[in-house]
């Protein structure tokens, strides 16, 4: 059996427990991207059909969560909090120095998929203002020369390829 | 919704509806409009505009009359200069959000949104343009999203629930990001749910929904009400 359709067949199980109630769909969703890192088009398809949901509904709320991931997420992925907190704290300028550093957009992973920037909306550390999240580990009190030196330790020697 | 008649106050005028009508409703019924982008009669309420907004006597909160149901003794005012500056602010805030740019628009002279800014007495707004430059979508046979003109109202979607049964459209992201989406965000030609039944068209206030080829004056949304009514009660028989 293919891990495909292992995950598929635990994605069925988790499914089938709600006994495919459209109201489960956020659990679903939860669930699906816990077995499978992301959600792509394919696999909302898929659990759309199986709740008997319109497409564009879970498209809809997968889209409307900042948690659901549509894309593929890089080998290190880099979050950076857009809360109020973090925001008036300066957190743009230091995403923005990510930005110009790597050649990403947030929202975006780079080309060969080692590095991702994402941002959310108040990861709740707000007294740690602003707070940049590097590979499930939160850098309090970030400044832009901290976050950068931090990423280019996870990174290891490997610069990603810009596009 | 029960048989009880419930009488309230709109305007000073004392008026008697079931119970569960709708603030708008009741004060359409007599005679009373108040303005709105996103009710239409027959689709289920949603509250997203915020035009309706009216003022209810002992409480210093407005409310949406579309989504709030009568009760017994309220005293309603759906005109007040408070009320114009609210709605007139809300009218600012839609033209500011995407591209309206009303001659070189489809809809012109035939918009719910262009009428209302008239009414209102709004010209200009004060805030920044965004000028949005979203991709239109023309890929169906002749129906032509433009979404740098819609206002969110959501009736297209409802329409296409409620009405065509089929949910085809839906929104996606949210806030500034919001857009309508057909399916998985795909094009539309590539839907595999659209029934082409033209209803988003028609029931679209601005010009972002239209018909290619076609002018959008004909597909006055009063007709529209009144045809999505009279099918509803054909069903429900």
């Amino acid at each position: 059996m293919s891990t495909d359709d292992k995950r598929r067949l635990a994605l069925e199980k988790s499914m089938k427990e709600h006994n495919y109630e459209e109201s489960a769909l956020l659990e679903i969703l939860h669930r699906a991207q816990e077995i499978y890192g992301y959600l792509d088009k394919e696999l909302l398809m898929d659990i759309a059909q199986s709740l008997h949901l319109p497409p564009s509904h879970v498209f809809g709320v997968a889209t409307f969560y900042s948690y659901f991931k549509l894309k593929r997420p890089g080998q290190h992925v880099i979050t950076g909090c857009l809360g109020t907190a973090c925001y008036v704290k300066g957190v743009d300028e230091i995403m923005r120095a990510i930005e110009k550093e790597y050649n990403i957009k947030r929202g975006e992973s780079t080309p060969d998929g080692k590095l991702s920037l994402l941002v959310t909306r108040c990861i709740g550390a707000c007294a740690m203002a602003p707070a940049i999240v590097v590979d499930d580990e939160m850098i309090a009190k970030a400044t832009k020369e901290v976050v950068l030196q931090k990423i280019k330790e996870v990174l290891g020697g490997d610069k990603p390829e810009s596009r | 919704m029960g048989d009880a008649i419930v009488t309230l106050k709109i305007d000073g005028v004392e008026v008697h509806v079931p119970e569960g009508t709708m603030i708008l409703k009741a004060a359409k019924d007599n005679g009373i409009i108040i303005p709105t982008l996103c009710n239409l009669e027959g689709l289920t309420p949603y509250g997203g505009c915020r035009l309706c907004l009216v003022e209810i006597s002992g409480s210093p909160k407005l409310f949406a009359a579309c989504i709030t149901p009568v009760s017994s003794g309220m005293e309603v005012t759906t005109q007040s200069e408070k009320l114009k500056e609210y709605r007139k602010m809300a009218v600012q805030l839609l033209l500011a959000e995407k591209s309206h740019v009303c001659s070189v628009c489809v809809a012109n002279d035939h918009c719910e949104l262009q009428s209302l800014a008239n009414e209102l007495g709004v010209d200009h707004t004060m805030f920044e343009r965004n000028f949005t430059k979203e991709e239109i979508d023309s890929t169906h046979d002749f129906l032509v999203i433009d979404r740098n003109r819609c206002i969110l109202c959501t009736r297209c979607i409802r329409v296409c629930d409620e009405i065509e049964g089929v949910h085809t459209l839906d929104l996606r992201m949210r806030g500034k990001d919001a857009q309508i989406i057909m399916d998985l965000d795909n094009k539309w030609v590539n839907s595999c749910s659209c029934t082409s039944c033209r209803k988003c068209a028609k029931v679209c206030p601005v010009g972002a929904i239209y018909i290619e080829g076609e002018p959008v004056g004909h597909t006055k949304h009063k007709e529209i009400a009144e045809f999505i009514t009279e099918r509803r009660q054909r069903k429900c028989k």
